[in-house]
């Protein structure tokens, strides 16, 4: 009787494995999950394709990770420091800019730190430290954080010095902003997230537009003579799609709340 | 509190309305985790006997390393599965990362050690109470491990049954092994850490009402089947 | 026609249990036929040389000497301990298990736990489940497991000390039934009347020691020692 049962285990197990569609598996930043863009594109690149694109939501360390390990076909991500240092690693193939969104610094509406007022991010920033308001940070080397310690450093502020005021997480914006909610405290987003961030509490943007804080992503295939398995034909013509007219118009287009989120940037080739 | 209230009313809709996304991932948590606890308990039942009823030299190493393993962090079998089952590791070739049956495989190694280690318990105490009788019998050490075994069914029902209650409530393993794929590998508990990392309260609340009512239903099912409450003994 | 394993020669034998002895230097016999009943007040070895004779106990020194190689006695032998273990099972169940696990298949072997459960007086009990039975019965229902795989010799140990008397005498017509059909019996009890009603042969046990021994009739009209004599006549003896 238990041999029985475990035949049907195994059949079970057997069962889960994959069909053999065309699939890419790509890892992309939570904070290209969060603003809702994969919703649109993934059933659109299904049905002119064929492709079925299987999206791992990590950190931008983890998305790269993972490309470097070979278990994800390509990466998408918006930390051009890292992309550059993956390509030169041998890791992709080659980075393509395919968008650009931007971050937005948003705080409690009483806004103790003055930050509409401010003309520049880095400003902003420095009146924060100044007053010593809460701050929440990513703390993860994601692609957010990093652009928040380049701000920092424009500001000519060392996150360190501000103690107990500065939250450095260590999670997901979305998690970052659960906790920035919980806090009322200042906090640097990327606009997708924020506008379908549904537990905004207290918080309200306060500045954004500074060139400073402009957020481009990029496809990175991963390496096919470092890992043969990648299905990078697929990946190709994932990119091509990505930054040919289609692509074009379905990111242009694509709003939350009225608003753009993205802004098409491919250079064709 | 109003979050609470808001979760419980989103639960009671997605079950009315039998939303398709929720069936998929409620489907697959099943799928995953009861082929798990199968696997486990095929695994760590005869594992438990076994050790209740031999005698060797490092058998109480062998226990208390049994009783830690219960209190491995999920995360940490999650992330050395991943490394294995990756690409850049031993077996990579299977391609099995990123799929439901790495799932499968990071909560086997989950659950066994707790199902085994009640399975321990239970029979030992009752091999002490059978111990002269199946003595005197002139049993083979095989039949003893299967009488106990089948006389301690109730407790080792109840070990599959926390089995069950530890894997349909882990998210960390199967996170990182599954990769939370929409379609692909997403289940309950991975899609309540998802909803929530969106800021989605009363949803991902609601997702988690619908895990509780889950484990209740299925509780409830098998203890109607094996008609554990009714018997006047045991 | 299969060989007795009697009689059983204990030669000297002695058990000890971490450097003290429990009983020893025993010298005894077991003859062919009859009911063996080993008398003697609590702590007198008793149970102990009862284990000696079953084999979960081993001699220190001295041996045991079957008539036939040991490890075929072992099948020929039943025990009815005085604190019967019941199963998890039915009633038919658990007698029926002494023959299941000797290789008798399940059918056969749950018909004939039905009969001789109706034998031992526990028809009315065939599919309740062990653990529910009073006292009396799960002895009885220990007998029957005992006595179903036809042993040549049953060793009790005290069967009835924890029984009422009605209990205790339906036990010891089945012990009678199973002396009829030549079943040899060895036990231990510390009831004088009980012994006198069912003893072909007493040994008399004292401080870990064969005080005495002989045919039942014998010991109980003009027994040898003074310790005997002293507790027949209801004394407390040392």
């Amino acid at each position: 009787m238990k041999n029985r049962a475990l035949i049907a285990a195994l059949a079970l197990a057997l069962s889960t494995a994959p069909a053999l569609a065309e699939t890419v598996r790509m890892a992309v930043t939570t904070s290209f999950e969060n603003s809702g863009l994969a919703d649109v594109l993934l059933p659109e690149i299904q049905e002119e394709l064929g492709i079925e694109v299987e999206l791992l939501v990590v950190g931008t360390g983890q998305a790269l990770r993972l490309g470097e390990a070979g278990d994800v076909d390509a990466v998408l991500v918006h930390s051009r420091p890292a992309e550059e240092a993956f390509v030169a690693a041998g890791h992709a193939t080659h980075w393509r800019e395919i968008m650009y969104n931007d971050f937005v610094l948003v705080g409690p509406s009483g806004d103790p730190a003055d930050v509409t007022s401010a003309e520049t991010a880095a400003g902003a920033l420095a009146q924060i430290a100044e007053v010593d308001a809460a701050f929440v940070s990513r703390g993860d080397n994601s692609g957010t954080h990093q652009k928040e310690l380049a701000l920092w450093a424009g500001a000519g502020v060392d996150p360190e010095t501000l103690g107990g005021s500065y939250n450095a997480v260590g999670a997901g914006m979305g998690a970052a902003l659960n906790t920035a909610s919980g806090l009322n405290a200042y906090i640097l987003s990327d606009r997708a997230t924020w506008l379908t961030f549904g537990n905004k509490g207290d918080l309200a943007l306060l500045f954004s537009g500074d060139p400073e804080m402009f957020n481009p992503y990029s496809l990175l295939p991963v390496n096919p003579e470092r890992h043969p398995h990648v299905n990078n034909d697929a990946v190709m013509e994932l990119e091509a799609w990505l930054v040919g007219p289609r692509g074009e118009e379905l990111i242009n287009a694509y709003t939350v709340l009225d608003e753009t989120l993205f802004v098409h940037s491919a250079v064709p080739q | 509190m109003n979050e609470i209230v808001e979760g419980l009313v989103e639960a009671a809709r997605l079950i009315v309305v039998l939303d398709p996304e929720l069936v998929e991932i409620t489907l697959r948590s099943l799928q995953v985790t009861i082929t798990a606890v199968v696997i486990a308990a095929a695994i760590g039942l005869p594992l438990g006997a076994w050790l209740a009823v031999n005698r060797f030299r490092s058998r109480r190493l062998v226990i208390a390393l049994l009783n830690a393993l219960m209190g491995l962090p999920p995360v940490v079998v999650g992330l050395i599965v991943y490394v294995i089952l990756s690409r850049a590791g031993p077996l990579g070739v299977l391609g099995l990362l990123f799929t439901p049956t790495a799932m499968i495989i990071a909560q086997v190694i989950i659950v066994t050690p707790l199902i085994a280690s009640i399975a321990h318990q239970a029979i030992r105490d009752l091999w002490s109470e059978y111990h002269d009788l199946l003595i005197s019998l002139n049993t083979t050490k095989r039949q003893r491990v299967a009488t106990l075994l089948w006389d301690a069914r109730r407790a080792l029902l109840t070990a599959c049954l926390a089995g069950f209650g530890r894997g349909i409530g882990e998210v960390g393993a199967i996170m990182i092994v599954g990769g939370n794929i929409d379609n692909a590998t997403r289940v309950l508990t991975t899609a309540i850490a998802l909803e929530t990392g969106k800021g989605n309260f009363a949803l991902a609340l609601g997702l988690g009402f619908v895990l509780i009512a889950l484990a209740i239903a299925v509780n409830l099912l098998i203890h109607s089947l094996s008609r554990t409450e009714s018997s006047a003994t045991w | 026609m299969v060989s007795s394993i009697l009689p059983l020669r204990v030669e000297a034998a002695e058990v000890k249990r971490r450097g003290t002895r429990l009983i020893g230097p025993i010298d005894l016999t077991l003859g062919k036929t009859g009911v063996t009943i080993v008398l003697g007040p609590n702590g007198s070895g008793k149970t102990t040389l009862l284990r000696l004779m079953q084999g979960l106990e081993r001699p220190a020194h001295g041996s045991l000497v079957w008539s036939i190689p040991e490890a075929e006695v072992r099948t020929k032998l039943a025990f009815v301990f005085q604190t019967p273990t019941m199963m998890r099972r039915s009633v038919t169940d658990s007698i029926a298990y002494a023959l299941t696990v000797a290789g008798t298949k399940r059918a056969e072997a749950r018909k004939r736990a039905r009969e001789i459960a109706e034998q031992v007086g526990l028809g009315h009990a065939l599919d309740r489940s062990a653990g529910v039975l009073s006292g009396g019965e799960k002895q009885k229902l220990a007998l029957a497991r005992a006595l179903i795989r036809q042993p040549e010799i049953l060793f009790l140990d005290e069967p009835c000390a924890n029984l009422d008397g009605r209990a205790t005498r339906e036990i010891e017509i089945i012990l009678t039934d199973a002396k009829s059909r030549d079943t040899r019996i060895v036990m231990s009890t510390h009831d004088l009347g009980q012994a006198a009603r069912l003893a072909d042969e007493i040994v008399f046990m004292l401080n870990g020691c064969v005080h005495e021994t002989g045919p039942a009739e014998r010991f109980f009209s003009t027994p040898e020692t003074p310790e005997a004599h002293a507790f027949l006549n209801g004394q407390i003896v040392e």
